[in-house]
């Protein structure tokens, strides 16, 4: 495995008005390995602006659903041993955080922590409030909130 | 509370976002900073449909995910609506990224520079062809020559209605007015135009 290639801190090229593509993004390899291999989460999608809130331990204690377990726990559910990574997502969410500001938060790709969520999600230890449905347009009222909440910044 | 979807006891929270798009280095990241924080996103696809040697597993040497990093800005606007912005991966074979930015966003914002206007096409066209409403910011950099609105549009066929803004993605005070002024294009939009905003137009 190379070493990281990605820029060195402090100096993102990204405030230029450019972004960072390809090997200048960082390694992508390296955080797959935090999920197993684990691509994809297929439970669902998990939409960028979804808030991720998570479960107070009262409720976390009954799940709805136990979900599959990752191919490298064994024991029960309740023994589901999480990564360093799930408990960091658990302590950021104690407030409601969008999907791409825990990936922002982690500095982990997308897909990655759209795994972990999923993760997460099957053993109810979070709650996720999705955005408005993309059928839905949003209504006049909020868009007029919009417009008054820019308006006062 | 405006979708009533919220846990019984929590505050409803509603969270939205516009996409600011343009061509490289137009002033995307400018923008968003300007009236919100800005923060890195990373993102990767896979390239399988790209031609790159789809079973060629044999490691990091060849490469079978290509990796973005962006930024997106967070403004909370009241106490229950958060509105994100985000910065559009500018090239081409990035698009497969902007189908999900797209999706749900209540709209987007066109920066384009006079200098090079052609840069802005592929941006009008994509919104032109989904259907999503946006508007022209015509970013006035320093030594770029003033240019009227009005001849912006017509260079940049554009259908009519559509606003077309000067600013400075710099000034706070410019971002604002062309956010505002792109809701309340929205506003007129969604009264004129039968389909949901986001819903998946015939792809090109």
């Amino acid at each position: 495995m190379s070493p990281t290639e990605g820029p060195e801190p402090g100096e993102r090229p990204g405030a230029d008005g450019s972004a960072w593509f390809d090997d200048d993004a960082g390694p992508v390899v390296r955080p797959y390995a935090l999920t197993g291999g684990r691509t994809h989460y297929d439970g669902g999608d998990f939409d960028l602006v979804a808030l991720i809130v998570t479960r107070d331990a009262a409720d976390a204690g009954e799940p709805d659903r136990p979900g599959p377990l990752v191919p490298h726990v064994t024991g029960p559910p309740n023994r589901w041993a999480p990564d360093p990574e799930h408990e960091m997502i658990l302590e950021l969410c104690r407030s409601p955080l969008s999907v791409v500001e825990v990936a922002s938060e982690l500095e982990l790709p997308l897909g990655v922590v759209r795994v972990l969520l999923g993760d997460l999600l099957d053993r109810s230890l979070i709650l996720v409030r999705r955005p408005a449905p993309v059928a839905q347009f949003p209504s006049e009222r909020v868009l007029k909130e919009v417009i008054d909440g820019i308006r006062a910044l | 509370m405006v979708f009533g979807r919220s846990e019984p006891g929590e505050p409803p929270l509603v969270t939205t976002k516009i996409l600011i798009a343009g061509g490289f280095g137009v002033g995307k990241t400018t923008m968003v900073g300007s009236i919100s924080e800005i923060r890195p996103l990373r993102t990767e696809e896979p390239l399988t449909d790209r031609g790159v040697g789809v079973d060629d597993v044999s490691g990091v040497e060849r490469k079978s995910t290509t990796t973005v990093a962006m930024d997106f800005g967070r403004i909370t606007l009241t106490d229950r609506l958060v509105l994100y912005l985000f910065g559009t991966p500018g090239q081409e074979r990035f698009w497969f990224m902007w189908d999900e930015l797209a999706l749900g966003a209540l709209g987007a914002v066109v920066i384009a520079d006079t200098r090079r206007l052609t840069d802005s096409f592929p941006s009008i066209d994509y919104f032109e062809r989904r259907g999503t409403p946006f508007v022209v910011a015509v970013n006035c950099f320093d030594g770029a020559e003033r240019h009227r609105a009005e001849d912006i549009a017509i260079a940049l066929d554009l259908d009519p209605g559509v606003p077309v803004l000067l600013c400075d993605v710099r000034q706070r005070e410019s971002s604002k007015e062309v956010l505002i002024s792109l809701v309340e294009h929205v506003l007129s939009w969604s009264e004129t135009e039968p389909g949901p905003a986001g819903a998946a137009a015939p792809a090109g």
